[in-house]
């Protein structure tokens, strides 16, 4: 994904049981998505606290996102109902501190879901393209 | 000018301390000045006498102080709560952090507190401050005896006081006030109304002047963690420096999701800041968002309730609609 | 002696700011601070900024040096550029005097080079205080307000700045600015000092002394009774610290960037449960031992290793900003006016 010869880095915190293997489905099924989702899988999408997703900003992320299974449908019964709420009210507070909306994303995508992670993953990475490189969240000591 | 007298608190002190109830106050101490007072034990009627203060400067909350003072004996302590630091002294029962038969609360009426800073800016040298009804007089050292009006030296938290209710106490002194409809979170709508542009302008300029000293962390009744992830050095985000805006950003939006569901708006961080950095907008935020996402909940109203961020509701809105509704430009 | 008009203030810092850049105490809706001087920003009126001038020369974070990590081999990279000329205006006594009190510390052998670059640099134009408030006491250890030392000494009137050179240093800017300045008496300054002089008389903390305290009097002090009561209500946080124009106590921290290592140096505060963490623990293991640490390093550690002299300034900012206000006239009363055991 490109926009003006820029290419944001993505990162994604995939769950376990649901979304990781939806983009494992999407890989067998060749759906191509950018090189540049970095995948980091979790035990389940309440395991990634806030600090994560500014860490991941900090070392260098344009765009994070959080992908679990669907509400219901969490292995551990109601672990992504939790972080539904703690994720609303952190892009809620990013918002509030003029930090694109754009740039965070929460998504449930189920196992048998490999076309939609690779279509979330293409949107997401042009969204994130169309704003640039993060510079709102940036760690200058982390920049090359 | 506060509806109950000092020496109405030491009287009541002094016959709880005689008759066994409890064997030490939690009270605020004399200082240099009128204004700089000390959270400090007092253990006699004569400690009381000479040192124990009630006025418009007994802004600390002593909640926070429990935890640590009930650790200590298994006597009872006497402990003053204005009505927002009931509230903390709930949150903090909520969380377990003391047991409550080792407290005796007395709730006191609070008519607002004086904010220091705000005399400073209006007065050079202050020989003394003496409140009187709707007025505070102000002796400096080279300009003569100032009148100033009461309102306007309120710090921002007695602004925009939530409740003069008391919600836990053993006994109360004087008479318990009502939940106020206050107007809170209008500075956080104005906020929600500028630009994302504005805003970050705005929060990159507040909290620039950050210089890491922690006081909004040791200070607040809901950071009672034995070890702060910002202390621990393995943490990876253990970090004493300002290096860089990054690391202001990332301790004052942690801080303040730390304590999400559990601040009851008690405006300790944004009084200790010596750098003014107005804290409580941060916290304000989770409480509006929250009261608007998951209906109205006040920490430390109740004791035992359960915070919206440990709670769900399978219709509960995604976090693309909660950025949306939360700030008003959509 | 060297006299300018009020009128020509602005002059005055464009010269100076011609040849050296300018930092100069600028009013904020958070206090005063020092700011780099441009057209437009005008003089404080306040006594003193929030934060103190140590960070000029002792900054809060600074990059020390970077290392590049490639395979196996390590290269060192010196991030260090040369420091301009710089001139801190309105410096007051008791600022001026920390930086005695934090030379003796970094330009002791070993001499901290970042330090001293920065020392060698700048240039300070003080500033006397003619209205000090009730949380000054800098005559406490012997700094006297009206004769505010450092490069070059200033005092102002209702009309005119009064200019003063005490150095080489300071004399070479001043002479730069001889088509500003008329040469004039003392008259006007001396009148000042007198009135300076009765009203430091006056202070409510005029009388306070550091007699008590002071070098070797360690054994005195440390295991005082009133050290509990007095650090019981201490937060542990580091305000005081990092308001102090003296606290110089720093942690050395190497940053992971993903592709190398930075290493910097930032302010530490004795306050914090981490301080001077060794691998077997802590050696302050309470608030207690941490609080006592701060006063007794500022009245009784510093003294002994520094010929007696404090290092307290009386400057105020830890007893306008402590939280709680526990703050060092607090313990210098408690513990002074105790009967020596």
């Amino acid at each position: 994904m490109q926009v003006n010869g820029y290419k944001p880095l993505i990162v994604a915190f995939c769950c376990n049981w649901c979304s990781y293997a939806g983009a494992d489905l999407a890989g067998n099924n060749r759906l191509s998505y950018p090189a540049d989702v970095k995948i980091i899988r979790v035990p389940c999408s309440c395991r990634v606290n806030p600090m994560f997703i500014l860490r991941a900003f900090q070392r260098g992320a344009d765009g994070v996102i959080l992908c679990g299974c669907h509400p219901g449908d969490c292995h551990y019964t109601s672990g992504n109902y939790y972080t539904r709420r703690r994720m609303a009210l952190l892009f809620s507070m990013l918002d509030y501190l003029g930090i694109e909306r754009e740039r965070t994303r929460v998504e449930w995508v189920s196992a048998a879901e490999g076309a939609k992670f690779a279509a979330t993953m293409n949107e997401f990475a042009e969204k994130v393209a169309s704003l640039g490189e993060n510079k709102r969240l940036e760690d200058l000591r982390c920049k090359k | 000018m506060q509806e109950v007298k000092r020496e109405a608190l030491i009287a009541r002190a002094a016959e709880l301390l005689e008759n066994g109830t409890v064997d030490r106050v939690l009270g605020w101490k004399a200082g240099e000045f009128d204004y700089d007072l000390t959270p400090a034990l007092f253990h006699s009627a004569g400690e009381l006498e000479s040192d124990f203060v009630w006025n418009g400067f007994c802004g600390a909350n002593f909640s926070k102080y429990l935890v640590k003072e009930t650790g200590k004996s298994e006597n009872k302590v006497l402990v003053f709560l204005k009505p927002c630091d009931t509230y903390s002294f709930n949150q903090l029962l909520t969380e377990h952090r003391f047991s409550r038969d080792r407290v005796y609360a007395i709730g006191v009426p609070c008519e607002g507190m004086l904010d220091a800073g705000r005399i400073k800016d209006s007065a050079e040298g202050i020989a003394s401050v003496r409140e009187d009804g709707d007025h505070v007089l102000v002796e400096t050292l080279y300009d003569g005896t100032l009148t100033l009006d009461r309102t306007s030296l309120l710090p921002d938290r007695c602004r925009n006081c939530k409740s003069k209710k008391h919600v836990a106490y053993d006994e109360l002194l004087g008479s318990d006030g009502e939940v106020l409809d206050s107007h809170r979170f209008d500075e956080v709508e104005q906020l929600e109304r500028m630009t994302p542009d504005e805003r970050f302008a705005f929060w990159q300029n507040e909290l620039s002047r950050c210089i890491r000293c922690n006081a909004c962390r040791d200070v607040c009744p809901a950071c009672t963690c034995e070890k702060c992830v910002f202390d621990n050095p393995n943490s990876g985000v253990e970090n004493k420096a300002a290096a860089n805006s990054f690391e202001e950003k990332m301790f004052h939006i942690i801080r303040a999701f730390h304590v999400v569901g559990r601040c009851t708006d008690c405006g300790e961080c944004s009084r200790v800041c010596p750098q003014h950095i107005p804290l409580h907008l941060l916290n304000r935020k989770f409480i509006k968002d929250i009261d608007q996402f998951y209906g109205d909940y006040q920490a430390g109203a109740e004791v035992g309730s359960r915070a919206p961020i440990v709670n769900y509701s399978a219709g509960d809105l995604e976090p693309y609609e909660a950025v949306e509704r939360g700030g008003s430009d959509a | 002696m060297r006299k300018l008009s009020l009128d020509k203030l602005d002059a005055l810092f464009a010269a100076i700011s011609a040849t050296n850049t300018l930092y100069l105490p600028v009013d904020t809706k958070a206090g005063a601070r020092f700011e780099r001087w441009e057209s437009g920003k005008t003089l404080s009126t306040a006594l003193n900024t929030v934060r103190s001038a140590k960070d000029f020369f002792f900054p809060q974070t600074e990059n020390l040096m970077d290392f590049k990590v490639e395979g196996k081999s390590i290269e060192i990279i010196d991030t260090r550029t040369e420091s301009e000329d710089f001139v801190l205006f309105g410096v007051r006594a008791c600022d001026v005097k920390s930086f005695e009190v934090l030379d003796r510390v970094f330009l002791a052998d070993p001499v901290d080079t970042y330090y001293k670059n920065r020392r060698d640099h700048g240039v300070i134009f003080s500033m006397a205080c003619t209205r000090p408030v009730e949380s000054c006491f800098c005559g406490t250890f012997g700094i006297d307000a009206a004769n505010p030392g450092g490069d070059v000494a200033c005092h102002m009137t209702d009309d005119a700045l009064y200019l003063q050179a005490n150095t080489d240093k300071g004399q070479r800017v001043l002479d730069s600015l001889d088509s500003l300045t008329e040469a004039c008496t003392t008259e006007v300054v001396d009148e000042q000092n007198a009135l300076i002089r009765e009203r430091l008389a006056r202070l409510p903390l005029a009388d306070l002394s550091a007699e008590a305290f002071g070098s070797g009097k360690t054994a005195e002090y440390f295991d005082a009774p009133e050290w509990k009561q007095l650090s019981e209500s201490c937060l542990g946080c580091g305000t005081c610290t990092f308001v102090c124009p003296t606290c110089q106590c720093y942690d050395i921290k190497d940053f992971n960037t993903g592709h190398g290592v930075k290493r910097f140096r930032c302010w530490d505060s004795c306050m914090y449960s981490e301080f001077t963490k060794m691998s077997a623990g802590q050696p302050r293991l309470t608030q207690l031992e941490r609080f006592r640490q701060r006063f007794m390093h500022k009245l009784v550690y510093y003294p002994t290793n520094n010929d007696g002299l404090f290092s307290c300034v009386g400057c105020g900012r830890c007893v306008a900003k402590c939280p709680i206000h526990m703050n060092i006239v607090k313990v210098m009363k408690t513990l002074g006016g105790r009967e020596h055991a």
